[in-house]
């Protein structure tokens, strides 16, 4: 018995050695930038690393704001996110309700199809695009990049919101029917209430998706004061210094926000993720 | 009676209240999406080099993906490419299957790892990239203070400098973004093998592998798969962590660093053309593949 015990006991130590392991290799990049970011210039370049700082200094903070444009870069990542986000629901809310609850032919084919646009790489649609954005004047705008966006974000939004009214349970529409309702007003009045959690699960997804874009931004948005937030920072380094210490603040800025999100909405988050791929 | 009637009414006009619904997707989509594609496949064959306008853009046919064949830099390309997916995607399904297996029950502080898992996804990738190539960095790096910390190494290394360091640092990095998002989903794969099939089992006499093989594996077979899928097809089409991280130098150019460099610095839109539809037909070829895998579990609704 008391073996056994002690069988649980050194069990129980090797797995939450294991768990503080994953946890600290996941968090440890973050906390080296966190400490790069407040560390006085002479040591950052300290050898061996000083991990620990000596004193805190806030001059990186300070940079990241007067010497780069970065309040801009993260308003530019917010508009074009927050757009891109409304857009891809609203036109993927509608499409998705009719995939997941009415029969037609040609379902499979249009779930194949959407399931496929959202494959595409990001490299074969890229020239036609700023073509046609050229040709529309249309680089270095907010729409220049919310549209290229859309392609990734609208399969995206329909391929989750199909899977969540999906869940919903059968007969809904029949009830409603036999009340007398239209079909509209289901859809507005019936099904869209009820999946208003996962809207916003899908939003949040949707949303950091589009905060996060990289080579569309950087190919699309050529001014220094239109781009967004993961090239702006990208981009620090010149020709003449490397700025660790300003690069580090500016992770710091923008990871922190990222990171309070994901501990508020991580529920949200996965519930979402997890639905695509998840059959019950 | 009416009721009824309604009711039927309403099913007589599915169909075409389905299309009717979808119809703003579905132009949506045309429009940016399948448009393009179609365009690219025909920009690539055309010689088109924007800095020329003076050819006149003639049809080519075949000619730029013939050069692709002889280009040594492309197959280059392709070669790392490959590595580089089958290095990352076996690490990432490795380790989070593993890491997956392990947490698989409940623990306090279960939803703080769970929130750890989703930070390395949220932030952008072109801004782990940066974090990591500072912590790579030949002298003032966490990378080489810790190995010689621990006595891995006795001398500093210049990780990004050679191409077995920068391989190296790029798939390490790739996997510590990655591996614990694939054991997020395949953890929520898990929580779905019922607990009386791994007792039924354990009275069976099945052994701790078997119940793997027979119990496990089957029921999380098409998670697995799924996430299997879209992590090669992420890995194949890598730009943003080889772009900030090394530049593509040291051999570590991917195709799509090197599909953009002829599109976007050289402008040969022709050429460039030709690399991306090449990349298309592999990601379709590729997805193609886990299809069949999975059947018609994907597209079951």
């Amino acid at each position: 018995m008391r073996e056994k015990k002690s069988i649980t006991i050194v069990k129980n130590i090797l797995f939450y050695a294991f768990v503080i392991m994953f946890i600290g290799i996941i968090v440890l990049p973050f906390f080296w930038q966190f400490m790069t970011s407040i560390k006085p210039l002479s040591e950052i370049a300290a050898i061996p690393a000083k991990w620990i700082p000596s004193s805190v200094h806030g001059q990186f903070y300070v940079n990241v704001f007067e010497k780069h444009p970065f309040a801009k870069y993260l308003i530019n990542s917010f508009v074009v996110a927050t757009i891109t986000t409304f857009l891809s629901i609203l036109i993927g809310a509608s499409a998705a309700y009719a995939l997941a609850r009415l029969r037609f032919k040609g379902k499979k084919i249009m779930l194949m199809a959407i399931l496929s646009i959202s494959m595409f790489p990001t490299i074969a649609t890229l020239s036609p695009i700023y073509l046609l954005l050229k040709e529309l004047r249309l680089l270095n705008t907010y729409a220049g990049l919310v549209i290229p966006y859309i392609t990734f974000a609208l399969p995206l939004s329909i391929w989750l919101l199909t899977n969540f009214f999906a869940q919903l349970p059968k007969g809904f529409e029949e009830a409603a029917a036999i009340d007398g309702c239209s079909r509209a007003r289901i859809f507005f009045q019936i099904m869209l209430p009820l999946i208003k959690p996962a809207i916003f699960s899908v939003g949040l997804i949707v949303f950091i998706n589009a905060w996060n874009e990289y080579i569309y931004a950087l190919t699309f948005m050529t001014d220094d004061l239109m781009r967004t937030v993961p090239v702006g920072i990208a981009l620090f380094p010149s020709n003449y210094e490397l700025p660790w210490g300003d690069m580090a603040a500016a992770t710091v800025v923008v990871t922190v926000p990222l990171i309070i999100l994901v501990l508020i909405f991580q529920k949200k988050i996965i519930a979402g993720l997890t639905t695509g791929g998840v059959k019950e | 009676m009416a009721g009824k009637k309604r009711g039927g009414t309403l099913e007589k006009t599915e169909s075409r209240d389905a299309w009717i619904m979808m119809f703003p997707a579905i132009i949506v989509l045309l429009v940016i999406a399948v448009y393009p594609i179609l365009r690219t496949v025909w920009l690539s064959l055309h010689e088109m080099v924007l800095t020329n306008p003076g050819s006149g853009y003639p049809f080519i046919g075949l000619k730029n993906y013939g050069a692709i064949v002889q280009d040594e830099r492309a197959i280059t390309a392709i070669v790392f490419t490959l590595k580089f997916t089958l290095a990352t995607v076996s690490m990432e399904l490795l380790l989070g299957f593993t890491a997956a297996l392990i947490m698989n029950k409940a623990f306090k502080g279960k939803g703080l790892v769970r929130a750890a898992i989703l930070i390395p996804w949220a932030i952008p990738t072109s801004v782990s990239a940066m974090m990591w190539k500072f912590i790579y960095n030949d002298q003032y790096g966490l990378f080489n203070d810790v190995l010689s910390r621990i006595g891995v190494i006795d001398k500093y290394q210049a990780w990004l400098s050679t191409a077995d360091g920068s391989f190296m640092a790029l798939v390490i990095t790739d996997i510590w973004k990655t591996a614990p998002y694939m054991a997020l989903l395949i953890l929520a794969g898990l929580q779905m093998v019922p607990e009386e099939l791994y007792e039924a089992a354990k009275i069976d006499g099945a052994n701790i592998f078997q119940r793997f093989l027979y119990v496990t594996l089957p029921t999380v077979k098409t998670t697995v798969l799924v996430a299997l899928l879209f992590r090669t097809l992420d890995a194949f089409r890598v730009f943003d962590l080889i772009s900030v991280m090394t530049g593509g130098a040291n051999g570590t150019e991917s195709v799509s660093v090197y599909a953009y460099n002829h599109l976007m610095k050289f402008l040969d839109f022709g050429y460039g053309s030709a690399m991306a539809v090449m990349i298309f037909v592999v990601v379709f070829l590729i997805s193609l593949l886990y299809m069949r895998a999975l059947g018609d579990q994907i597209t079951d609704l």
